[in-house]
């Protein structure tokens, strides 16, 4: 019984780490040459789908940190980025500088 | 008599026409209309510097003399200022700018007016933040051609320099970086002054002539001038294929996979633009009609093309009003000084 007991445990401990552990999938998008987030946080190992909803080209990419380029991104497009690595970086487009957003990564 | 009758009445009648072509142009201006796009142009309170490169007078002093420093090239005669020379606006005044040995360079020398606001620098965006842009042509072969290997060993063989870096970086003293960091500071104070038409966005009608008016009205209408040379400093810092008639790749030597990006440059300030001839990024048009009318014509017909440029169907008179718009943009600016070179 004892041992059914611990099983048990270990079983549950091992969902209630996994449900922890699981990344989540953050989406922001883009309209008016806006992101719609000016600063999201999320958590190492999540991924930010960007979504084009304007009705122009985009691009998005970033140098620092977590590196990428989705290059350009046609209206109705999106990109899943997956951020690894910790830190603070600048993510901008292209094509229009001013439509940026800061991610940080914890 | 009847001759002059006749005279004076076919004066009166033209007077009435005039009289009445102007009261007609001038109700033709929603003055709703103008109201709402002025509060898109007024001019920002405060000069933003980065968090980690934060103002003080002593790293923008010493940017000064730096940026004026022709020791900072190769060949010891090409300074920052000997292209963004603050006579010709902070530019040079040709069509394309020369660079080391006096070989001309592939564009026209970018003003550096109000720089603290921009996203991105170049004509093709290659560099993230003025820090890193200050660097950049002094690097280059092409222009200032000096050796970034030893620059940190010759400003450190000037005690002037010394002691000046001690004081605007006591805890860094001489490198790339805080070279970099001093001359970005001094620029970002680079900044236009109050124009005609800020006098006239802040209330004064009288400001600026009633053809400038129409300019401005056409600017944010017809002409959509403002889909590009938004805000208060007329930039988007976004780039755009305007249709000349040049094979620079522009931004696309950065982005090549993206289409729109071939031919595509940044958009300049049009602060103080008058006094900028000749103009675009190869210096091709000579005077601001030239602009217009290249605009007014929709520029060539290529896929890069930007989805804002079409013939625009102004008349020969609303073209004039966009020019005299412009040149309302113009700041009365004191001579700057140029400073004593530390030695």
């Amino acid at each position: 019984m004892l041992r059914i007991s611990l099983s048990l445990l270990a079983a549950l401990g091992l969902v209630v780490s996994a449900i922890a552990l699981a990344a989540t999938d953050h989406t922001v998008t883009e309209k008016g040459k806006k992101f719609s987030e000016k600063k999201l946080t999320i958590q190492a190992g999540d991924s930010i789908t960007f979504v084009n909803d304007d009705n122009i080209t985009h691009n998005v990419y970033s140098k620092k940190v977590n590196q990428f380029d989705t290059g350009a991104q046609k209206p109705g497009a999106s990109d899943r980025i997956v951020f690894k690595n910790k830190g603070k970086q600048k993510v901008r487009c292209a094509i229009h500088p001013k439509m940026k957003m800061t991610v940080v990564v914890e | 008599m009847k001759l002059i009758d006749v005279r004076a009445v076919a004066f009166c009648a033209a007077m009435l026409a005039v009289f009445s072509a102007g009261i007609s142009s001038a109700s033709q201006l929603d003055k709703s209309s103008l109201e709402q796009w002025k509060t898109d142009y007024v001019r920002p309170g405060l000069v933003p510097f980065p968090e980690d490169n934060p103002y003080t007078v002593e790293k923008a002093d010493l940017g000064k003399k730096l940026f004026f420093d022709p020791r900072l090239s190769g060949s010891n005669a090409i300074s920052c200022a000997s292209c963004h020379n603050p006579a010709f606006s902070w530019g040079d005044g040709l069509a394309k700018g020369v660079g080391h040995g006096s070989r001309q360079l592939g564009r026209r020398t970018p003003t550096i007016w109000n720089l603290a606001w921009a996203e991105l620098l170049m004509w093709d965006g290659r560099f993230e933040t003025l820090e890193e842009q200050a660097l950049g042509p002094m690097a280059a072969d092409v222009e200032m051609a000096q050796d970034m290997s030893t620059i940190v060993g010759e400003l450190s063989a000037i005690p002037g320099y010394r002691a000046l870096f001690n004081i605007a970086f006591p805890d860094e003293g001489i490198t790339i970086d805080t070279i970099a960091k001093a001359i970005a500071t001094y620029e970002r104070t680079v900044v236009t002054g109050i124009a005609p038409f800020d006098r006239w966005v802040a209330g004064d009608e009288t400001a600026i002539p009633e053809e400038a008016k129409r300019g401005f009205a056409l600017f944010n209408s017809k002409a959509n001038c403002v889909a590009c040379h938004s805000g208060w400093n007329f930039t988007d810092d976004s780039f755009h294929d305007i249709g000349l008639n040049d094979d620079d790749p522009g931004r696309a030597a950065e982005l090549p996979g993206v289409e729109k990006m071939r031919h595509a440059f940044k958009t300049p300030t049009l602060r103080n633009i008058d006094l900028r001839a000749p103009f675009m990024h190869d210096g091709s048009l000579t005077d601001l009609a030239a602009v217009v009318r290249h605009y007014n014509a929709g520029g060539i017909q290529r896929p890069s093309l930007s989805d804002d440029m079409k013939p625009l169907g102004l008349t020969p008179a609303e073209e004039s009003y966009l020019v005299a718009f412009m040149e309302t943009l113009t700041s009365p600016e004191e001579p700057v000084s140029i400073p004593l070179m530390p030695r």
